[in-house]
């Protein structure tokens, strides 16, 4: 009876067959070590954002008058309100932290590269995405640092030519930031950004499997069509999607269960450190809470300091670091437009760091310290040393790319393994 | 162009002007399991804080439940106006008003202790001093030029900034040592700290009343999680025994 059920669906519409290409017999590399479970636990964030997001809405009132008051109404008047509060506000940093792990992944094993230019490109604009959703959501409570944020940022338009006034007012629908651009900032929170993050993860993915998962070897598991005897091929069942248009070598682990269980694993650890902090340091000393955001917005007080929130004090630092306005402002859009061009900046062949040579290990791990030590400055008060060690670290983030670009066009590699090891 | 000087002065790097004037802040050692404690907080913030201040995101009912406070020995004690149990506790002054009295209406206080930080409030109600040219007479240590009287000068006293002299190189020097109050007041020294501890945690619960519901629901998610986690550890390891 349920098979005839399951069957009549089938034949109009093919769930078991997707759910067994993309999920159940997707062929993924058997090495793959735990910087492999970031993109998991980011689509779980996401989801977690999406559906505690869809439960604030309905108590929160998007409006200059009421927002402060509506969150203050969710954290104490709505039944577990403050859960779903602190779910979607933790969720907001915990997202760049998995998304951050994630890119720096693709950068150490080379994912980026042929094939994967694309995948590459798709996973760049969602995290151009994220970074508008995360900053419009924390316009949304309207506390000082969300009013005075959002009046950095937007203001950093202006320093377009000739149009850049008119954008700016064009942008918050007002000559000030005010209600009407707050009204519009939830617009796009809720429904505009969210779709195309979704949008664009399902073609991530989609990307992904089209060209297979790379590994910490950066060796390919799937070979040409009739190369591998019947022994050297895998034993556990894939997809014929797969299967039809090369031998997959048996060096690999079918999604469901052995992936998906590994998942779970990394994902119960994250839960707790996620748990932890949104049950007993939901503010994190002011770092996924700022302080100042416990105010009300006021359009007649500035605040002492005004940062960003963590996630985007390295691009801040690098704002700030030239003197020049728009200078500051290309400058922080090429740091991003940079790692976006990594598949053509990058000139070398072998994928993993493993087999590439010293200088390329050490760039990356100094360029990973660049990274964090530029956020370290751009969130915290500002001082004189500090202008100096921004603009170095600056230069210094960009030769990262310098650098990559030179020595990966005759680059001293060691032999790739034919086979994955470990 | 005026308004593009104001924004290159955010992006520009800006001098510091530090809040606080790197006072010292006393550790504020509450306790928000402390129902004693936080019923003296409220009564003092009813007392003599709610005259200017509201608590306009905090209802009476919310307070008396968490602090164990029966709603009619609430409404007898520490409602003044009438409002019902349900009402926010605000005041009746007028923004506008208040804003000529002070030079700024005074804020919220909610959730002051998440904006300052219990540490800083703890401070700050024990270091008002005199200081003659203020138009309320009073300063503060760590608020300097701080627009509110010393309402709390009934309990503590009128304070002013002690110093004793040293000898320094063969100089005679004064040396600031710290607030002490003339002893006119209600409450000697350590019950006037102790007074002011009260009210702070008490703000620190205003600032957050789910606070405490959330660590004992934590406790249990963080356990069950633990488990959860050594389940389906093992689980994963059975079934990648055979691929490695």
């Amino acid at each position: 009876m349920f098979k005839n059920l399951m069957d009549w669906i089938e034949y109009r519409l093919p769930i078991m067959r997707v759910a067994n290409m993309h999920a159940v017999q997707y062929p993924a590399p058997r090495n793959m070590n735990f910087w492999y479970v970031f993109g998991f636990l980011a689509t779980i964030v996401l989801v977690n954002q999406i559906v505690t997001g869809i439960w604030l809405t309905m108590s929160f009132e998007p409006s200059a008058e009421r927002a402060f008051a509506s969150v203050e109404f969710i954290m104490r008047d709505v039944e577990y309100g403050w859960i779903l509060r602190y779910m979607h506000s933790t969720g907001a940093s915990a997202f760049f932290i998995v998304v951050y792990l994630h890119m720096f992944r693709g950068m150490i094993y080379g994912s980026y590269q042929k094939p994967r230019e694309l995948l590459w490109l798709f996973g760049m604009f969602i995290y151009l995405a994220l970074m508008a959703e995360a900053f419009m959501g924390y316009v949304l409570p309207w506390g000082q640092m969300s009013y005075w944020g959002a009046q950095v940022i937007v203001s950093l338009f202006s320093a377009i030519p000739v149009i850049g006034p008119d954008l700016v007012v064009w942008i918050q629908g007002d000559y000030v930031i005010s209600g009407a651009t707050l009204n519009r900032f939830f617009a796009l929170h809720v429904i505009a950004l969210p779709l195309v993050i979704v949008i664009l993860v399902f073609l991530h993915i989609v990307a992904l499997h089209e060209v297979g998962s790379n590994n910490p070897d950066g060796t390919d598991v799937k070979r040409k069509k009739g190369s591998l005897s019947e022994d050297e091929k895998t034993k556990f069942k894939i997809h014929e999607y797969y299967t039809d248009k090369y031998d997959i070598i048996d060096d690999i682990v079918p999604f469901f269960p052995h992936i998906v269980l590994k998942d779970l694993v990394a994902f119960s650890l994250f839960l707790i450190a996620f748990c932890y902090v949104m049950f007993f340091n939901p503010g994190m000393g002011g770092y996924f809470l700022e302080h100042p955001n416990f105010e009300i917005a006021n359009g007649l007080k500035t605040p002492e300091h005004i940062f960003p929130v963590w996630y985007f004090t390295p691009f801040y630092a690098i704002l700030k670091a030239v003197p020049h306005k728009l200078g500051g402002v290309i400058c922080m859009f090429a740091a991003i437009v940079a790692l976006a061009l990594l598949p053509w900046i990058d000139r070398g062949r072998v994928k993993s760091w493993r087999y590439r040579c010293g200088l390329h290990t050490w760039n990356l791990i100094i360029f990973a310290g660049v990274f964090i030590f530029l956020g370290y400055l751009g969130g915290t008060p500002q001082e004189a040393w500090k202008i100096i060690a921004s603009q170095i670290l600056t230069i210094m983030y960009f030769g990262f790319f310098f650098l990559l670009w030179i020595y990966s066009k005759n680059e001293k590699t060691k032999p790739v393994p034919a086979r994955i090891t470990g | 162009m005026k308004k593009l000087i104001l924004v290159l002065a955010f992006l520009l790097p800006n001098a510091v002007f530090a809040a606080g004037g790197g006072v010292h802040l006393d550790t504020a050692n509450y306790d928000l399991t402390d129902k004693v404690s936080l019923q003296n907080g409220a009564k003092l913030f009813q007392n003599y804080c709610l005259g200017c201040h509201q608590m306009q995101y905090q209802r009476y009912q919310r307070a008396f439940e968490d602090l164990g406070i029966p709603t009619e020995i609430g409404q007898e004690n520490l409602q003044f106006t009438g409002e019902k149990v349900g009402d926010y506790i605000k005041n009746g002054m007028p923004a506008d008003s208040a804003a000529k009295w002070f030079g700024a209406p005074p804020p919220d206080l909610t959730l002051v202790a998440r904006v300052r930080g219990a540490d800083w409030l703890y401070t700050y109600l024990r270091t008002f001093y005199v200081d003659e040219s203020r138009p309320f007479g009073v300063n503060n240590l760590v608020f300097p030029e701080v627009g509110m009287p010393h309402v709390l000068q009934e309990l503590q006293g009128v304070p002013s900034k002690a110093t004793e002299e040293h000898m320094v190189d063969g100089e005679m020097v004064e040396r600031y040592v710290g607030i002490k109050s003339d002893g006119s007041g209600v409450l000697s020294p350590e019950e006037y700290d102790s007074a002011v501890l009260d009210l702070v945690n008490y703000l620190v619960y205003t600032g957050e009343p789910s606070r405490l519901e959330s660590e004992s629901i934590g406790r249990w998610v963080i356990i069950f999680l633990l488990v959860f986690f050594v389940l389906i550890y093992l689980l994963k390891k059975e079934y990648w025994r055979d691929v490695h």
